[in-house]
């Protein structure tokens, strides 16, 4: 299957974006190269602005800039975007409910080498606490291209996630729609349901083949977006399978699998067991070999899965 | 200037003042310190300079202002009831549950209000964006960044003056209100921020010192100034006096954020509408 970071997509979609929105304004604070908002500037260069190692301020000229009416694209590492600059996202970007979207990339485990101080695992939990913060986390070069040029023609703050390592392309872009707050249910099943998101959802589906195999019948769930979270697919979800995992590169604490935790104790409560960062830090590595290492794969997936059933 | 324009701006500034006690009084809460030492700048900036509109005001080609120090939310309400933006009566729901005056300033609730502040040292930064976004698209509109001096102590507002010169916003003016407290006490005994005029030079932007901001010929003298320069943003640093114009705030810290019980209000507005008629009388 052929492969492409999410954040490469990013790049070439903010491309895509920009023939159509003459008001389209990119930011970055000296990452353009890996965030991939470099493409952006190459073809664009006079709709783009560096704002240095600043990624405070980054934030704030955001807001500034949305609160006259451009669109804007401020981009950085999850890290920084989310984590060092979480007050300044939340009081000048997500209380005036500026239309400021953070195009946040390296997050998650999968960073690799650079280690734990830049392995974003957080940025979920935190982003998902703003009230009316939209939460978008796609899994590939196809949804990852729909989103950004969805999320432009919505109004109001959003938070984009996207991805250092190549993932599998396995959405069709001929068929492939984005709908933001809804989920996309991959595969039916009816013994366990399996919710993924980002680059957890390949692997949920490798574990969902490898599972059929051996008998168990899994549904695959998509969550590409994460807040608002599509209450929906979950409950029925929940109801008809009565048993939910949840995959996700980010800690257990506050992503995804809180999020589907949230609305299956309100409304179905049926056992939530959540796969992600067990509230610890990563370290230097192959981003593959991490991801192995912290159980964030398909064979994990399938192990995870055959406990929760008793099999 | 003209006397006759002097003469009506320190009116306003006196019926702002009046309206900075009226709301902390009625909040029982709030920054009168800090409120009234920027009274006059604000004045000058609404009543004068600014080209708004209270029929309009979201116009696009307004001028901009972003009250970076948010907590003197009260003299911007003041000012901003007294240029028509609402009623001067709402004054008295500071901070009250349902108001649309909060207790720091939220863009979208009130007319007139640019953006949302409050927490230090953000306002600047959301100044430079909407300075960098009128030079993207050609536009005249100024943008005014008010900073309070305790407040250029955050860093990220060096990370705001490192990026308002790189980009030339000479759009942009921010205003230091140089009152010399902040709520711990004395700036240079708190965490010194002297010399402020230096750090901006060496930053890149224009300095102009004022040495008394209650002197509106000497706020034209100044924001005139500001007009002329090009390629560079420009700061104002002004001495202020914390709590000016009402007698027993003057240069007191404990005044930043307390609000007068009813016998000092009751003083506090004996003394503001005493200096209101002889203003009016003379």
């Amino acid at each position: 299957m052929e492969k492409k970071a999410t954040r490469d997509s990013y790049g070439e979609a903010l491309v895509m974006l920009a023939e159509k929105r003459p008001d389209l304004v990119v930011l970055d604070a000296d990452l353009a190269a890996a965030t991939k908002t470099g493409t952006f500037k190459k073809a664009y260069p006079d709709r783009f602005f560096d704002c240095g190692i600043a990624e405070a301020n980054m934030m704030g000229v955001a807001a500034g800039i949305a609160s006259t009416g451009k669109l804007v694209f401020a981009s950085s590492f999850a890290m920084f975007a989310a984590g060092r600059a979480f007050e300044i996202v939340r009081n000048s970007i997500g209380y005036p409910h500026l239309n400021v979207k953070i195009g946040a990339t390296h997050a998650g485990i999968s960073v690799g080498e650079d280690g734990a101080s830049h392995q974003c695992n957080e940025d979920i939990a935190l982003m998902r606490a703003i009230p009316g913060m939209t939460v978008i986390n796609p899994a590939d070069d196809v949804e990852a291209k729909a989103a950004v040029l969805a999320m432009a023609d919505y109004v109001g703050p959003t938070y984009m996630r996207f991805g250092r390592l190549a993932a599998p392309i396995f959405n069709d872009p001929a068929t492939y729609k984005f709908e933001v707050g809804k989920g996309i249910q991959l595969k039916d099943g009816k013994d366990v349901t399996i919710v993924a998101t980002g680059l957890m959802v390949a692997e949920a589906i490798e574990a969902g083949k490898a599972l059929a195999e051996q008998g168990i019948d899994a549904r695959i769930i998509n969550i590409h977006t994460i807040k608002p979270i599509d209450r929906e697919i979950i409950v029925k979800a929940a109801k008809e399978t009565g048993k939910i995992i949840t995959v996700e590169e980010h800690s257990v604490i506050g992503g995804l699998g809180s999020a589907v935790a949230d609305v299956v104790t309100e409304e179905c409560p049926v056992p939530v067991i959540k796969i992600g960062v067990k509230d610890v830090y990563g370290h230097s590595g192959p981003a593959v070999d991490l991801l192995k290492e912290f159980g964030l794969c398909a064979e994990n997936i399938v192990a995870v899965t055959k406990a929760a059933l008793g099999r | 200037m003209d006397a006759l324009l002097k003469k009506q701006l320190e009116i306003a500034a006196t019926k702002v003042r009046m309206g900075v006690i009226e709301g902390v009084h009625s909040a029982k809460a709030g920054h009168p310190g800090g409120s009234l030492s920027v009274a006059d700048t604000l004045t000058y900036l609404y009543m004068h300079r600014m080209n708004v509109d209270p029929k309009n005001p979201d116009m696009p080609e307004r001028d901009r202002l972003v009250l970076s120090k948010g907590h003197t939310a009260p003299a911007l309400y003041a000012v901003l009831a007294e240029r028509g933006f609402f009623p001067a009566e709402e004054l008295k729901t500071l901070r009250k549950i349902g108001s649309r005056l909060q207790g720091h300033p939220s863009m979208g609730k009130l007319p007139g209000i640019d953006m949302s502040t409050g927490s230090l040292g953000q306002g600047i930064s959301t100044a430079c964006g909407m300075a960098l976004s009128g030079k993207i698209s050609n536009e005249i509109y100024k943008v005014y960044a008010v900073l309070g001096d305790g407040e250029i102590e955050e860093g990220q507002v060096w990370e705001a003056a490192m990026f308002a010169a790189h980009y030339q916003l000479d759009n942009l003016v921010a205003v230091v209100d140089n009152n010399g407290l902040q709520i711990d006490g004395k700036i240079d005994e708190v965490m010194s921020p002297y010399p402020i005029d230096e750090k901006f030079k060496a930053f890149g932007w224009h300095v102009i010192n004022v040495d008394d901001a209650h002197d509106f010929d000497k706020l034209e003298k100044a924001f005139n100034e500001a007009e002329t320069v090009l390629n560079k943003p420009t700061v104002i640093i002004q001495k202020s006096v914390k709590g000016k114009g009402v007698s027993f705030m003057e240069n007191q810290v404990g005044w930043h954020g307390k609000a007068p019980n009813d016998e000092e209000y009751a003083v506090a507005m004996k003394e503001l509408s005493d200096h209101l008629a002889a203003l009016e009388n003379n």
